[in-house]
């Protein structure tokens, strides 16, 4: 056991190699109770890769991982659904764990779907369900969140909300929460911890420090650590296969 | 009350349909249709080896359908060939050497026919017993293993990542498939197994909405397919295994007319 109680799951040098190119390598984060960690970083980066690796998915990593709970509710980034099975969305959650009535209409109610209880599953449009995939991970009062692009596909005013649902359910269950988001914006107002990830962790810290951090204005853009909002990504440096950092 | 031949196979072959049932339905959900049938064609070795070696039928084609599971397994993990490539390699090879062994028992009197399609004058009060027991073991163990297995079918990702350890789930249900296939030989034949595993539930899928009322109008969809299919076999002489698969057809089509009613329905 960790000598910190409030750790849920510690990530240690861990990586993921395949076909002999590392897709994320020495990853060293931890994710402890009633905090946000997200991750940011560039399209291909290994943001979800990490995720997955803290998730338990992948068998063989580089590093380790531990875990102390088993308590999870993940929202993937992909989702392929065989839209050929019966499911709706009922049914969906209770996909992990078998729930009563209350705890889903509660929670779909939260994210705003309650409506389409009954609707099958491949009826709904992406934003949608998004929502109800939403909904399924927090019904279980998880206690780890991993939220990978929670909000993709969903409208502007929804975002904000489910956002600030993410940042409630994160104090009120005490639960500890990986996000994964491009939303910059976002992020840097509700998040405790920053790690940005390129192929490797870039820099990481608070907010406020990871938007001070140089790699990260070399990475981001000096706009981004002034107004901590959106703006353009700028790469300096490309990955070889190897995992060797090379300048533009 | 077992004396009668057909009271025997009419119990039998509705023990099998409510196993059939909820296992046709993963079939479908996973997209198994082609390893059942590679299970069911090696078979037929494990029948030739229980006539040599004078043993039980049911328990030595489990056995035989079993070591094929987990050698297709490691196969699929070892070779860079195709899934469906394995398949048909293993069942047409498994089938090709089955049948090259019955030439060589010409020494045992053999009914091909049957076995290849199902005989409801060979069903035994010892079939009895294993198709009742074996299947209430099957369904229970698929009971034991429902979650994580429609989870996983679902979604792998993420009945692994919450825990759900579906690897495990899907490694008992091969072996469920290897004992349905057991059980369900004798009354419709080694090459018609899969059919009962798929039709009836393709059918239920046409008139369920969830994944529990699918495997409700499945077993039904089975238990009256056997019904009907065991009378026609019984009236007009023919082999039980086509009987029930032709009965099981007639009511998918008739499912079809339900489809096109909800679809006006929805305009």
């Amino acid at each position: 056991m960790s000598t910190d109680q409030n750790i849920l799951v510690k990530l240690n040098d861990a990586g993921l190699q395949l076909n002999n190119k590392w897709l994320v390598k020495g990853v060293s984060l931890q994710v402890e109770k009633g905090k946000i960690v997200t991750l940011i970083g560039p399209n291909g980066s290994g943001k979800s890769t990490t995720a997955k690796i803290a998730l338990g998915i992948y068998k063989k990593i580089g590093g380790s991982v531990e875990k102390y709970t088993n308590k999870v509710g993940y929202v993937p980034q992909k989702i392929s659904i065989d839209w050929t099975l019966p499911l709706r969305v009922n049914d969906f959650m209770m996909l992990t764990e078998s729930l009563n009535k209350d705890t889903i209409d509660e929670a779909l109610s939260l994210t705003g779907v309650i409506h389409l209880k009954d609707k099958n599953l491949g009826d709904l449009s992406g934003g949608e369900f998004q929502r109800v995939l939403l909904a399924r991970a927090i019904s279980k009062k998880p206690d780890l969140l991993v939220l990978d692009e929670p909000v993709q596909g969903v409208d502007f005013t929804g975002e904000i909300a489910l956002y600030e649902l993410i940042k409630k359910i994160s104090d009120e269950l005490s639960c500890g929460i990986l996000l994964i988001s491009h939303d910059l914006h976002t992020v840097m107002g509700a998040t405790d911890h920053v790690v940005c990830l390129n192929g490797h962790v870039c820099c990481s810290g608070s907010p406020m420090d990871v938007a001070k951090n140089n790699e990260y204005k070399a990475l981001f853009g000096e706009q981004a650590s002034q107004i901590l909002s959106r703006y353009e990504h700028k790469h300096d440096h490309i990955h070889t296969d190897e995992g060797e950092i090379k300048k533009n | 009350m077992f004396d009668d031949f057909f009271i025997r196979a009419l119990v039998a072959g509705i023990g099998v349909a409510f196993v059939t049932g909820p296992l046709g339905c993963f079939v479908i959900w996973r997209r198994l249709s082609y390893f059942g049938d590679t299970l069911a064609h090696s078979a037929l070795l494990g029948v030739t080896l229980a006539f040599t070696m004078e043993f039980n039928i049911a328990i030595s084609v489990f056995v035989i359908s079993s070591i094929l599971a987990l050698i297709l397994i490691q196969l699929q993990k070892k070779t860079n060939l195709p899934g469906d490539a394995l398949l048909g390699l293993l069942a047409h090879s498994s089938l090709a050497v089955g049948l090259v062994v019955v030439g060589f028992l010409t020494f045992i009197r053999f009914d091909i026919m049957g076995l290849l399609f199902g005989d409801i004058l060979a069903v035994s009060v010892n079939d009895l017993l294993i198709i009742w027991i074996g299947g209430a073991f099957i369904l229970l163990t698929l009971k034991f293993i429902w979650k994580p297995l429609f989870a996983s079918t679902v979604n792998y990702e993420l009945a692994e990542a919450e825990g759900l350890n579906p690897d495990r789930a899907k490694a008992i249900f091969t072996i469920l498939m290897a004992a349905i296939i057991a059980i369900s030989i004798k009354i419709v034949g080694l090459l018609l197994i899969t059919g009962m595993l798929i039709i009836p539930a393709a059918m239920a899928r046409n008139l369920s909405s969830s994944p529990q009322s699918m495997v409700i109008y499945s077993i039904i969809g089975g238990l009256l397919s056997v019904i009907i299919g065991l009378f026609t076999s019984l009236e007009f002489n023919t082999s039980s295994g086509p009987s029930i698969i032709t009965a099981a057809l007639l009511l998918f089509i008739l499912s079809l007319f339900k489809i096109k009613q909800s679809i006006k329905l929805k305009n």
